[in-house]
């Protein structure tokens, strides 16, 4: 999609900076009253351009996260002349239409936000990242910032983690900003795994402060700033079977997959009852206890 | 009372001739090899000093029956018998006396006297028992659990080592003991001078003498050569006392003399021949790739001393070419010590015999020859090395990039976030009385946003991006909340609760933490209970939990008050465990 960066000797400091923006239409309508998707446009437009001002060779990529698909809509490598970030307009617009056409027929739901594909779009940023990585052994440092603010989907579980460990593998720290209303345990983990800074900016009108104080830093800048740490993580999973956040379920031993129920075979790894037999033949006694190991 | 358990364990005990012997009483002290008594009346004949050697076994009463007996019999047939004051006293030194018989090279039988059930009936080699004491002395945390349940009779020593089993079996190199390493300082050659006399005296020890062959191989190749054919090793060490005072005078006229006239002196006063070529062979091996220009000029064995290659213009005579080889060169002597330094021993003879370190330095460079000459491999690796080297970036196939290796991390960094599920129940029940609602068709939706979107691309950015007094209270609250992190949680980013907390209570903490893993652990795993003695082994293990529990509140109520909050958040899933246990327990039937 874009020319990889020339080798050059690259400063400790340039950054490739990747920025996930949540567009779910529901979510946004949802919280008009208190902040728009206008305004947190202009804000997020001003960091941009502000990171591409910070160093000539720093670069921004923008994926833009739906409700039914993800896709890139800002690379400001593209081209022969660094872009300014306004040019994404046009393509959010784009993708806006594209994500309308995707979803199925006009159903009035009234029922609560959904979530967005943050799984996917994180899967798109790492393996641009991927593909910089290979481009020569001179590139700048990525990261990837999610502004996010959808509930989280529990039945996504499984595909964020494989991401936010494919990130920790590739040293590639997540930082998020949740612009909702509650917490997400999703992108808690992602930062403490990966090492980023998670925030839950508390004036929504100030997120350009926020954005410029706290996530323009780069990761060289990193070892020597104070940045503000959550007082703690949300650890709990979501099972397997219907994917509910729990606290206590069963564990398959064999591969580890969590429930909620205790299960006859392992829908994972497909456990045989007959290999199990000691342990699933309690469970006709009046034996009630955990017959799996208890989380 | 008692010490460090594998050093010294001493009691109050009696002393019993039988088990129907009211016995005298005294004290009990046993070390690795030996154990004593002394009765408390000094009057008393009874005074034992019997070695573990001698003691081929011990037996001892069940826990729980009305005298804590410990029995130590002899081959020979005699035996000692110990009454102890409570069970677990005579425990500890059962497991003492245990670990000192395997030590002293039997295996200990264990065989308990009035047998009803016999629990467990191991039958220990004194490899495993020595094992299984080397990790408890190693590992101190270990140790305190072992301490804790083992001697506390809350789980055997069978059941506590099966899960440990892997621990066991490593492989524990033996780590290489310490050696001292060659000394730095050059041995000056300022020799005694007493100012009456014209005598001086060189000190030389095994240790210098060491350095010297090792630094200098013509005086080794010498003194192979000349001692004890030509001369007693005292003359030699003489007549090289007497060439080093004379370079320490710099007299080199005298020197070349002295030289002339003696030709066993000459060798030492002259040019290091051995060295020059192992100078050069070294310079040899020197990568190519690197670009250092090495030619014949920087063969600086053989430079003229006063400058290396650089002109200088202060006059200092020219001497005539006979007497250069009799000069010394400082900078060539500091190298070469210094490469000897770096290198460290290389041999393991005594230093007592001078001819055998001398031939014991003389094989090594040796075999060192000989391995060189012969080494294929070593120059198929140079090779490599330079294409390596050498390689032209373009035609590289691409490098995958670096990945973090897999981090198993110590369970231990999760403790503190535990307290993070606390807040987040506390956190859900009160955003989630606050769900979003969205009430808008999935169209009107999009709508919003696309116009939103035009909005901007026709009115452009605001203008302020943001308020200034908005930016001055997130400044500030950012602030507030990093200096509040770092005032709570410490000022490391990466600094635990635990750290700020005083060292004991902490120590308490994390063994609380490991003893009720370990309790668990075995809880679980007796289920489902099926048989009398895993009713057993769960009730002992419910009970022990039990007791863990007002130890914690202790704890809780121990801490300082503004670290009260966070120490309870801490032990809040603890306290949760023994109350889980209990109710599993309850309901097993």
């Amino acid at each position: 999609m874009s020319p990889p960066v020339p080798s050059k000797i690259l400063t400790d400091d340039v950054s490739l900076l990747m920025v996930l923006i949540d567009s779910n239409p529901h979510f946004w309508s949802s919280i008009k009253p208190h902040f728009s998707f206008s305004k947190f446009l202009s804000h997020v437009l001003a960091f941009l351009n502000s990171i591409l001002l910070l160093n000539q060779l720093n670069q921004v990529v923008v994926i833009a996260t739906g409700i039914n698909s993800c896709g890139y809509v800002f690379d400001s490598s593209s081209g022969s002349v660094s872009q300014r970030a306004e040019s994404l307009l046009p393509k959010l617009e784009e993708f806006a239409e594209n994500d309308e056409s995707l979803s199925e027929r006009d159903d009035d739901s009234g029922n609560g936000v959904g979530s967005s594909l943050l799984s996917g779009s994180l899967s798109m940023a790492l393996c641009y990242i991927q593909r910089v990585f290979r481009s020569g052994p001179l590139h700048p440092q990525p990261r990837i910032i999610c502004l996010h603010g959808s509930p989280d989907g529990p039945g996504q579980y499984v595909a964020i983690m494989n991401s936010i460990f494919s990130a920790q593998r590739s040293m590639v720290p997540i930082d998020s900003c949740v612009i909702g209303i509650q917490h997400s345990a999703f992108l808690q983990q992602a930062s403490y795994i990966t090492g980023g800074v998670y925030l839950k900016p508390q004036q929504l009108d100030g997120l350009f402060q926020y954005l410029a104080t706290v996530f323009a830093t780069d990761l060289h800048s990193r070892n020597f700033l104070q940045l503000p740490k959550p007082v703690g993580v949300d650890f709990r999973a979501s099972c397997f079977c219907h994917k509910n956040t729990i606290d206590m379920g069963f564990i398959c031993s064999v591969c580890l997959s969590i429930f909620c129920k205790h299960q006859k075979k392992c829908s994972t790894c497909g456990m045989l009852p007959n290999v199990c037999r000691s342990i699933f033949g309690q469970a006709q006694t009046r034996d009630p206890s955990a017959s799996q190991q208890r989380k | 009372m008692a010490d460090k358990q594998q050093q010294v364990v001493v009691k109050r005990a009696r002393h019993k001739s039988s088990v129907k012997d009211p016995g005298t009483p005294g004290v009990l002290k046993m070390t690795k090899d030996r154990f004593t008594f002394m009765a408390n009346d000094p009057s008393s004949p009874v005074k034992l000093n019997v070695e573990f050697r001698t003691i081929k076994g011990h037996k001892f009463t069940k826990d729980g029956t009305k005298q804590a007996l410990l029995n130590l019999t002899q081959d020979q047939g005699g035996n000692y018998i110990f009454e102890f004051e409570n069970f677990p006293d005579r425990n500890v030194c059962k497991d003492f006396v245990a670990s000192a018989i395997a030590l002293s090279g039997e295996a200990g039988r264990t065989v308990p006297e009035k047998s009803a059930v016999p629990i467990q009936d191991e039958q220990l080699s004194a490899a495993e028992m020595e094992r299984r004491i080397k990790l408890l002395q190693e590992d101190s945390d270990l140790q305190k659990l072992h301490k804790q349940f083992v001697i506390g009779g809350i789980l055997s020593e069978a059941e506590f080592w099966a899960t440990r089993k892997k621990l066991l079996e490593q492989n524990y190199s033996r780590r290489p003991k310490q050696r001292v390493a060659l000394k730095n300082d050059m041995w000056s050659t300022k020799p005694l001078a007493d100012g009456q006399s014209n005598r001086v005296t060189f000190n030389l020890t095994p240790e210098i003498i060491l350095q010297i062959f090792a630094e200098k191989p013509a005086v080794r190749q010498a003194y192979l050569n000349f001692v004890p054919n030509k001369m007693t090793e005292k003359e030699f060490w003489t007549k090289y006392s007497r060439a080093e005072y004379l370079h320490s005078t710099k007299n080199v006229i005298a020197a070349a003399a002295e030289a002339a006239e003696d030709e066993e002196l000459a060798v030492f006063l002259k040019q290091d021949d051995m060295l020059v070529n192992e100078a050069r062979k070294k310079i040899r091996q020197v990568d190519p790739t690197l670009d250092m220009e090495a030619d014949e000029g920087d063969d600086y064995m053989h430079l003229p001393i006063q400058d290396h290659g650089l002109p200088r213009n202060d006059n200092k005579d020219v001497l005539d070419s006979q007497y250069e080889p009799y000069r010394r060169s400082f900078s060539q002597h500091l190298n070469q010590h210094a490469a000897v330094v770096l290198q460290g021993r290389v041999i393991d003879v005594e230093l007592g015999d001078t001819r055998s370190v001398a031939e014991a330095l003389a094989r090594t460079k040796h075999a060192e020859l000989a391995k060189d000459a012969s080494d294929v491999y070593l120059d198929k690796e140079r090779l490599e090395r330079i294409s390596r080297m050498t390689e032209i970036e373009d035609l590289q196939a691409p490098r995958d990039p670096a990945v973090a290796p897999l981090s198993i991390k110590d369970p231990r960094d999760y403790f503190d976030s535990q307290q993070a599920n606390a807040f987040s129940t506390l956190g859900d029940t009160v955003s989630g009385a606050k769900q979003l609602k969205c009430s808008v068709s999935t169209r009107e939706a999009y709508c919003s946003l696309k116009e939103c979107i035009s909005e901007i691309k026709f009115q452009g950015l605001t203008e302020p991006t943001i308020n200034s007094e908005v930016a001055f209270k997130v400044l500030n609250g950012l602030a507030q909340n990093i200096s509040s992190n770092k005032y709570h949680l410490g000022r490391n980013p990466n600094e635990s609760i635990l750290d700020s907390l005083p060292k004991i209570t902490r120590e308490e903490l994390l063994l609380h933490w490991s003893s009720i893993q370990e309790l668990l652990k075995h809880f679980w795993s007796s289920y489902p209970i099926t048989t009398k003695y895993l009713l057993t082994k769960a009730t002992k293990l419910k009970d022990a939990m039990s007791q863990i529990y007002p130890k914690l509140q202790e704890i809780k109520e121990s801490v300082q008050s503004d670290l009260r909050h966070q120490v309870s958040l801490l032990v809040q899933p603890m306290l949760q465990s023994s109350v889980f246990m209990d109710q599993a327990f309850c309901c097993r039937l």
